[in-house]
Order: structure tokens, then C-alpha cells, then sequence
């Protein structure tokens, strides 16, 4: 890739590694693009980032056709800087469906970057987005999506949790929406936690070791991002990779 | 069963138990009253364990065993069961799966072979109609929408099902209608009024005592116990008050 490296006024590039980045940038290909025919569906499972020199980048361009649907589901981890940008632009009654989860831990920097464009009117977006965080790891989410002034019946929604399992851990969420429609719904909330201590001692007392416990909520916690997958294999398949890297970290 | 002297627990900087002693034996059903900030369920707390409330003084043992040496989850594998005053909800995790991963890990704990998911769901079917709890509140997430009383007999659901050797019980009757009460009350004498069980009932009334007959009723006050009786200690208390009986002890 040609372009310049990007900067950190651009706010898609607020909280990224830069320096990471410059290692592999010009490796990289510029965003792959996805059509979906009107009327198809299509779907996407990222478990696993294509890590060069620890950078991870995945970049998406998705066209979805009038009435067709692109679900997307990611597990980003495996990268010190590790970075999924999905531009997905919507046809007149087309879905598009994102389940997230981010787990990270060391130093890692793990971010979702996603840009959804309501461009025709009855569009419907869903985007749920987890994250687990421990030691230095951070975890960013920014969601911004675009309501065309003619994107009436726009139904948007966006979902991220954070949990930090640690103090040096950091989480950032961010929606942002530009809606100049005026007959839309736009849902979106961000939370950052941490496990509740109350629960984990109810679990204990009825004798589950800490370990155990911390699982159980974690397992239920990451869930929620793949609870849209329609495919009880493929969902199961996300989850049991999940918890398989949330047994690793600290 | 259970052997506490002269304990002395904080919370925070805060002395709340000041040198409480008790011993509840095998076979014995034991309630105890006390005004509010007594320190009821900070004794149920500092026997679970629960971090925050840090025993500074005295002893608790459990069939011989140190209590206080021991973490939360090894005190319930070790047979002791928490009723809690306000049960927590976990949003995500299903009764059943939660149920049946503490159940075999206390049978892990003691040597004994896990049930299968057929056997499991035999006895959890059991002991929720003993409590007159439908199945499918089982399958949904621990307490998550539960009302106040149904929070109260998933606990019970709960005991019946981990078949624990002491129960301590923090106002479990708070929160429950008059048919509910009945209810968990039986389930508590079906459950553990055997030879080889006891019970630690907290409460503030009488009315679960008509249905869970204690055998010894003790008046905690000021973070120590002022009065030990039997049944009809419970009845005066109901008659006069704590603060009558705190003062005359």
C-alpha cells in the first residue's frame, strides 16, 4: 500500500498503534472488498487475524444489495497490534449483523473499527461487540454509523461491553452517529466493568473454585456477541475458541 | 457440627461480632433473633467466608476441620451451605448450569463420582417440585428477573439439590408471602431436619419458626449472643421485643 501511514487526527486512528503498524503497512493490500447481491445473504468468521511481524489487519469494504444480509463475526486476539475495519454500506432493506469479541492481554492492543453507512431507507444494522481485557491489554471499539437523509426507517443498534480483569487494562468504546434522517431508530450503549465480586462469591459459596467461576462469567459475559449466530456448529465453534484464549489470560 | 468461640469479626474498620460463641450439634435446628446492625448476617458472611468481613479474634470449626482456614468454595464442598438475604443474579448463566457445575465440583471435592446430565435433571426436577418452583425457571439465568420471593426459593431449590450438611439461612423468610413461607418452610423440614444435618435459621419473626421448628433460639445483640432458649423465646421475643430481652440479659 501506497498511501500515507495514517495519523492519529483522524479519529478512527485515535486510540491505534501507529508505530506497530508502520511494520507491516506497506505489506498490506488496501481493504478487501465484499459485494452482496439484493436479495443474498452472505457470512464471514474471523477466529484467527493474519498476523505479520505481530500485526494484525483485517479491512473490509461490504456492499450489501437491496434486501441481502452480511453477518460478520470476529474473535480478535491474536496480535500485539491487531486492527478489523469493516465499512459495510447498506442497500433499501438489507441487515447487516457484527458479533465481536475482543480478548486481550500482555501489552496487546486489540481494536474494531467499523463504519456503517444507512445509505437507502429500511436498513436494518446490529452490532455487538465483548471484550476482555487483562494486564496492559487495551480493547477499542469505535462504531460509527451514517443515516443518509433518505434512510428513512433506519433501524440501527450497537451493544459493547468491556470488562477489565485488571487494573492496567483499558477499554475504549466510542459510537459515534450522523443521522439526518428523521424517522430512524438508533440504539447504542457501552459499558465498562469488571467481574462482579458479589457474584463470584455466591458461585464460590456454592463450591465453585475462583477458576471455575470466573469461566462460567466470562463464558456468559462473551456470549451475547454470537448469540445472533445462526448456525448452532459455527456458534459453538466461536465460543469454545473463545474460551479457549480466555483460559489463557491471566 | 459446627463450633464457634469467642469470635470477633470486622467489616471494614468497624468491630460488628465482639465475642460471639455458639456450638450447634448434629440433629439440631437452631434460630437466631436480633435487632437490625446485630450482626446476623455478618456472622452468616464471616462463617461463608465472603472477603470484606475478616474474623480478627477466636475460632469456628466445622466437623473438626478449621472454618476459617478454609476458602468459600472448599467451606461448601465441606458440606456448609449459604442462604443468602438477597440472592445475586448472573446474568448469562442458566440455574441448571450453574446447579450442576457446583454440585460436581463438591463431588469432586469429596471423592464422589459427578451425575450425569440425565441424573442430574432427575434430581433437580425433584427438589424444585418439592419447592413448588417450575423447571423452566431453572433453565433461565441465575435469579435474573426472579422476584424477591422466587429469589428465596431458588435458594431452597438450590440446597436441596447440593444436599449440603449445615445450612445457614439469612432471612430467608424476608420477602416471602404467607403461602411461600409454608412452603420453604416444609422444604427446609424435608430437606434437613435429619439426625445427621443441622440448620442455622436467621430471622427477624416468629411465623417461619411455627413451620421450621427450632430447638434452641438465641437473642443476638450488640455482636454477641445475650440469650439462649428454646421455642418460647422466640414467642416472647415476638411479645416484647428485642430491646426488653437485650436489656434484662
Amino acid at each position: 500500500m501506497n498511501a500515507p501511514l495514517p495519523t492519529r487526527r483522524d479519529e478512527a486512528w485515535r486510540y491505534a498503534d501507529l508505530k506497530a503498524l508502520a511494520t507491516v503497512w506497506s505489506k498490506l493490500d488496501g481493504p478487501e472488498q465484499i459485494h452482496v447481491p439484493a436479495g443474498e445473504s452472505q457470512s464471514r468468521q474471523i477466529a484467527e487475524l493474519p498476523v505479520v511481524d505481530g500485526v494484525g489487519v483485517i479491512d473490509l469494504d461490504v456492499t450489501i444489495g437491496d434486501n441481502a444480509t452480511f453477518t460478520l463475526y470476529l474473535l480478535a486476539h491474536n496480535a500485539d497490534y491487531g486492527r478489523i475495519h469493516v465499512r459495510a454500506t447498506l442497500g433499501n432493506g438489507s441487515h447487516f449483523e457484527l458479533g465481536g469479541a475482543i480478548l486481550g492481554s500482555g501489552q496487546q492492543t486489540l481494536e474494531i473499527v467499523t463504519e456503517t453507512i444507512h445509505a437507502e431507507p429500511n436498513a436494518t444494522s446490529n452490532q455487538v461487540v465483548r471484550s476482555v481485557l487483562a494486564d496492559k491489554a487495551t480493547g477499542s471499539f469505535l462504531g460509527r454509523i451514517n443515516v443518509a437523509r433518505h434512510a428513512q426507517k433506519t433501524d440501527a443498534a450497537q451493544s459493547v461491553k468491556a470488562m477489565l480483569l485488571d487494573r492496567g487494562a483499558t477499554a475504549n468504546a466510542k459510537p459515534e452517529l450522523e443521522i439526518f434522517a428523521d424517522d430512524v431508530k438508533c440504539a447504542h450503549g457501552a459499558t465498562v466493568g469488571e467481574l462482579d465480586k458479589q457474584a463470584l462469591f455466591y458461585m464460590a459459596s456454592r463450591g465453585l473454585d475462583p477458576a471455575t467461576a470466573k469461566k462460567l462469567m466470562l463464558q456468559a459475559f462473551i456470549a451475547d456477541a454470537f448469540v445472533s449466530v445462526g448456525d448452532d456448529v459455527v456458534r459453538e465453534g466461536l465460543e469454545s475458541k473463545a474460551l479457549e484464549v480466555m483460559e489463557g489470560l491471566s | 457440627m459446627l463450633k464457634i468461640e469467642n469470635l470477633h469479626a470486622t467489616v471494614g474498620d468497624t468491630e460488628i461480632l465482639k465475642g460471639l460463641s455458639l456450638t450447634i450439634n448434629a440433629g439440631e435446628i437452631h434460630a437466631i433473633m436480633g435487632p437490625n446492625g446485630a450482626g446476623k448476617s455478618t456472622l452468616a458472611y464471616a462463617l461463608g467466608g465472603r472477603p470484606g468481613y475478616d474474623v480478627t479474634a477466636g475460632s469456628a470449626s466445622f466437623d473438626g476441620q478449621d472454618l476459617l482456614d478454609m476458602d468459600p468454595h472448599e467451606r461448601a464442598a465441606a458440606g456448609i451451605f449459604l442462604g443468602f438475604q438477597y440472592p445475586v443474579e448472573i446474568p448469562g448463566v442458566s440455574n441448571l448450569q450453574f446447579l450442576r457445575e457446583s454440585l460436581n465440583v463438591q463431588r469432586k471435592a469429596r471423592g464422589e463420582e459427578a451425575l450425569n446430565g440425565a441424573e442430574f435433571i432427575k434430581l433437580a426436577k425433584e427438589k424444585a417440585a418439592l419447592l413448588k418452583m417450575d423447571m423452566d425457571m431453572l433453565k433461565r439465568a441465575v435469579n435474573v428477573g426472579f422476584s424477591g420471593g422466587e429469589k428465596k426459593r431458588n435458594e431452597m431449590v438450590q440446597m436441596g439439590i447440593l444436599d449440603p450438611k449445615l445450612a445457614i439461612l439469612d432471612e430467608t423468610d424476608s420477602g416471602l408471602d404467607i403461602d411461600a413461607l409454608r412452603t420453604v418452610g416444609s422444604g427446609i423440614n424435608s430437606i434437613m431436619r435429619k439426625p445427621d444435618k443441622a440448620v442455622l435459621l436467621i430471622t427477624h419473626y416468629q411465623r417461619l419458626l411455627e413451620e421450621v421448628k427450632p430447638d434452641f433460639v438465641h437473642v443476638l445483640a450488640n455482636g454477641r449472643i445475650v440469650k439462649t432458649g428454646g421455642p418460647e423465646l422466640a414467642l416472647q421475643l415476638e411479645n416484647e421485643g428485642y430491646e426488653a430481652i437485650a436489656e434484662a440479659a
